[in-house]
């Protein structure tokens, strides 16, 4: 039965079809495959946080004045009738108490803006500690890390256009910071505010970095890093019938429409929840700019923490160079803190790589426990930023707990060197624990609860093998092993170039590939089950779990040895 | 090594030779049906569900629109906050029940078995590869530049120096002046009068009891061109402590006045306003990064990230009893920059 409405359908696909070969693209995409799971929806809180950033955006520029001149505030709001402010601020208050639903879009975007960040950072979480960076997805996780880069900035050149005297005083820090760098320092704070602090250009200038620039590169990323997803086809997490050859899940059309698209709705509904129920930045109970006025307790927006708290932790350390200065109390905690972090985290891929010497591409997921130097070092570097961003309320904390906040500064001091290495080495252990978890499941079963009593007297708990799909899942997994490199000299006895840039691999490499365990094998599964139930239990016990502790200090070594690698400790090639 | 002696009962069994070295896929597993694919009463329970779900998003668009109407933001707190509370709660419904509903229908009504797609190398093949090689080998020939290095430099040349004419201009005005001197000077002078901010009143050293803090600003300021710049950084806190209480540094001697010390307000540290005052301590807090200072010991750090004390200012009276200023600061205030002692 065609009706009206088909045919129309029909008719302008016809048209558009020949006009733009429209019919490859929806045969290419309609029924494309993607797997399902929770936490790839992390990425898509980022992308629907952005378009409402995008829609209630461009409500507020309607109403928004970017200028710093001087008027004078006649409004419904009492206690500033009267005090001389910038019109950024004045149209601020006016959008907000005036303009109906204005204090709504306000509250919206703010939040959208602190979901945001948090939406991309825990995304950044989930594609690093499954492995979803390494081959081929390196140069998306660049995309990536340059959006959040580009989303921290748009957070700080939007949060500072009220011109209250929070943001204002964030923008002195900005100066202060600016002004820290050796040589052109001075002249790069005239760069940015057109001359003194705080002069009258800053608020136009971020407007239009804010509105236009910012969202614009943000916006073409993003066509980037999704044109990578679907070229590359999603990774999808292990499991029975998942490889790196095909991409199990469910087709775009209809589910991811109805469920993606659905899903942008549940992110806007929540984010007006947010900013119904919960008043986020009152500027107009701080009052606008003023460079002699500061409220106690000024907090950055949160992913501006780690930096307000890296500020905080420093001693006051300057040093003055054939009369030049130079203060190290800014410029490490401010320039040296984030870049070693923000460069470590976008070559973090490229180490891996060059750890492991894998070529292959991979499309399944790693298990976080799977790869245990990965995890840890994931969870070492979240320490310090966790650290960085308590650090940066140490004076809430002082005065919430009725603490003295040099106690806490110097707390967090030693923390921050302490932290990172008590989480590397808690988390690597258990991920080593939860892997000979998986081997001691696979090789005995699950526990029952049922003690049988032989005849002998003997007494032993039932174990329940696991089923296929589960053993699959816990063994199916690479251990990679330390690189082996060729030796020094050649079968002539000549030195070989390049063996230093290998020898310095290898040791990246033993760091972190040396502790391992590696999966459970068939025969090791057959000889455990060939003992019968008890006597595999009392016979491999001792083989797999007790060699951690054996362990060699210094090095560590193969937890388990696997039939056919009796040497696959690199050491000993 | 003795771990491969001791692991030798499991990883060698006696009749291992037929057993692969690894476990192979199971294969997807089974699908298993939700209650609406086993029951039809629950498949229409779940379709109504749906429906009542995208209702509820237009009674929230309804509820938005009524309150945008009939609740105005008026002139008090409360009607504002009233105001954004039924516009949010209208406007989160709206939203997330269109979401709800989609995501419901999904998963409780469209089919959900999983398919499985094949992945292809992303490397093109060796025929695609030699042939692109190929065509770029062409157009290099094509285009005769191998040949002729002077093009080659020229258009290099070209290309490089005509962003000059954007970045030149740019780069020229961004700064204003560029006269970065400006950051070692302020507007106090000899016989610049200490006013209080922000109305501009003289102050009467008379008047300044001891344990007393004020913010000060210098006379005149809001004649000058640009009084946001200029006060940003000449700022004042003025505070009085009995002079015994008081250390001072031998060339700084005349620089207070019967107690009375004037200093820098702006943070040695990276700039933020000095305001908060412990008068039992005589200590000056920075509330951006708790920056301390030491007010009766030369404004000397005694806690925090700051490394240099709050510039002083040396004040004196003059005929009338006004406190005036003898000079500008004696060193720049503020952040520390690079040429800041040059």
């Amino acid at each position: 039965m065609t009706t009206a409405a088909s045919r129309g359908a029909a008719a302008t696909a016809d048209y558009l079809d020949q006009r733009t070969g429209v019919g490859v693209a929806v045969k290419g995409l309609a029924r494309k495959i993607f797997p399902d799971h929770w936490s790839f929806l992390l990425g898509e809180i980022a992308l629907y946080s952005f378009i409402v950033l995008l829609i209630s955006g461009v409500f507020l520029t309607m109403f928004f004045v970017p200028s710093m001149a001087e008027t004078t505030y006649h409004g419904p709001w009492a206690a500033l009738n009267g005090v001389p402010m910038s019109q950024a601020f004045a149209s601020t208050l006016r959008l907000s108490f005036e303009v109906r639903g204005g204090l709504l879009m306000r509250q919206v975007h703010h939040w959208a803006a602190l979901l945001f960040m948090a939406a991309i950072i825990t995304h950044m979480m989930r594609v690093f500690f499954t492995g979803a960076f390494r081959k081929p997805r390196e140069l998306n996780w660049l995309v990536g890390f340059t959006m959040m880069l580009l989303g921290l900035v748009a957070g700080l050149t939007g949060y500072s256009l009220p011109d209250d005297v929070l943001s204002g005083n964030g923008m002195r820090i900005t100066d202060g910071v600016a002004s820290s760098i050796p040589i052109i320092g001075s002249y790069l704070s005239y760069f940015i505010f057109g001359g003194e602090f705080p002069g009258s250009e800053l608020v136009p200038r971020l407007f239009t970095l804010h509105v236009l620039l910012i969202p614009g590169l943000i916006l073409a990323l993003i066509g980037a890093h999704l044109f990578l997803v679907f070229l590359q086809k999603h990774t999808q997490y292990p499991g029975s019938g998942r490889t790196d050859k095909n991409v199990v899940g469910y087709p775009m059309f209809p589910i991811y429409v109805a469920k993606a698209g659905g899903f942008f709705f549940i992110v806007f509904g929540v984010i007006a929840l947010l900013a119904a129920t919960m008043t986020v930045n009152p500027v107009w109970n701080y009052g606008p700019f003023d460079p002699a006025v500061v409220s106690a307790g000024a907090q950055p927006d949160w992913y501006m923490l780690f930096l307000e708290g890296s500020l905080r932790l420093m001693p006051g350390w300057e040093i003055v160079i054939a009369g030049f200065s130079i203060p190290l109390n800014v410029l490490i905690p401010a320039m040296v803190v984030p870049g070693v972090l923000f460069t470590a985290l976008a070559l973090y891929p490229f180490i891996e790589a060059l750890a492991t010497g894998d070529e292959r591409e991979h499309h399944v997921l790693n298990r976080p426990r799977n790869v245990p130097t990965r995890t840890a070092t994931g969870v070492s570097i979240l320490t310090a930023f966790i650290i960085l961003i308590v650090a940066g309320s140490n004076d809430l904390l002082a005065t919430r707990f009725h603490l003295s906040i040099n106690d806490i500064t110097w707390t967090l001091r030693v923390l921050l060197f302490l932290g990172p290495w008590f989480a590397f080495w808690i988390t690597k252990r258990m991920c080593l624990g939860l892997q000979r978890k998986d081997r001691e499941l696979v090789l005995h079963g699950h526990e029952t609860g049922r003690v049988v009593r032989f005849a002998h007297g003997e007494y032993i708990e039932v174990h329940r093998p696991l089923d296929d799909h589960e053993r699959w899942l816990r063994v199916n997994y690479d251990a990679h092993v330390p690189l082996a490199i060729a030796p020094e000299h050649d079968s002539r006895g000549v030195r070989r170039k390049g063996y230093r840039r290998d020898v310095l691999r290898q040791r990246l490499s033993r760091a972190f590939y040396e502790d391992r365990v590696e999966p459970v094998t068939p025969a090791q599964l057959a000889a455990a089950h060939a003992h019968g139930e008890h006597d595999a239990l009392a016979s491999a016990e001792p083989t797999t779990a007790p060699s951690l502790e054996r362990a060699p200090a210094g090095g560590g070594g193969d937890l388990t040895t696997r039939e056919g690698h009796p040497s696959n400790d690199a050491r000993n090639q | 090594m003795s771990k491969n002696k001791q692991s030798r009962d499991v990883s060698v069994p006696d009749d291992g030779a037929d057993v692969p070295a690894r476990f192979t896929d199971p294969g997807h597993p089974e699908y298993r049906p939700r209650q609406s694919d086993l029951d039809p009463a629950a498949d229409k329970r779940a379709e109504r569900q749906v429906v009542a779900l995208f209702g509820l998003s237009v009674l929230g668009t309804v509820g938005f629109l009524v309150a945008y109407f009939a609740v105005p933001p008026g002139n008090t707190v409360a009607s504002m906050r009233l105001s954004n509370l039924l516009l949010g709660l209208g406007l989160f419904l709206a939203m997330f029940s269109i979401g709800a509903a989609a995501v419901h229908w999904s998963k409780s009504l469209m089919n959900v078995h999983e398919r499985s797609e094949d992945r292809h190398p992303l490397r093109s093949s060796d025929q695609t590869r030699a042939a692109a090689v190929e065509m770029l080998r062409e157009g290099a020939t094509d285009s005769a530049l191998g040949r002729r290095a002077v093009l080659k430099g020229a258009m290099v040349s070209a290309l490089v120096l005509a962003p000059l004419t954007v970045a030149v201009p740019l780069i020229g005005n961004v700064g204003a002046d560029w006269n970065v001197s400006k950051l070692k000077h302020t507007m106090w002078r000899k016989g610049t009068k200490l006013t209080i901010d922000p109305s501009g009143r003289p102050i009467k050293a008379a008047d300044v009891t001891v344990g007393s803090l004020f913010h000060v600003i210098p006379d005149g300021l809001d004649k000058t061109a640009h009084p946001l710049d200029e006060k940003a950084k000449a700022i004042v806190l003025l505070v009085r402590l009995d002079p015994r209480d008081l250390t001072e540094a031998a060339d700084r001697k005349g620089w207070s006045y019967q107690g009375i010390v004037a200093y820098s307000k702006v943070c040695t540290h990276v700039g933020c306003p000095v305001a908060l005052y412990e008068q039992q301590t005589h200590h000056l807090l920075c509330p951006c990064h708790q920056s301390t200072f030491d007010v009766a010991d030369g404004a000397k750090v005694v806690f925090g990230p700051a490394k240099r004390p709050l510039p002083q200012l040396p004040i004196e009276v003059d005929a009338d009893g006004y406190l005036i200023a003898q000079s500008d600061f004696h060193e720049p205030v503020g952040p520390t920059f690079w040429e800041r002692l040059k």
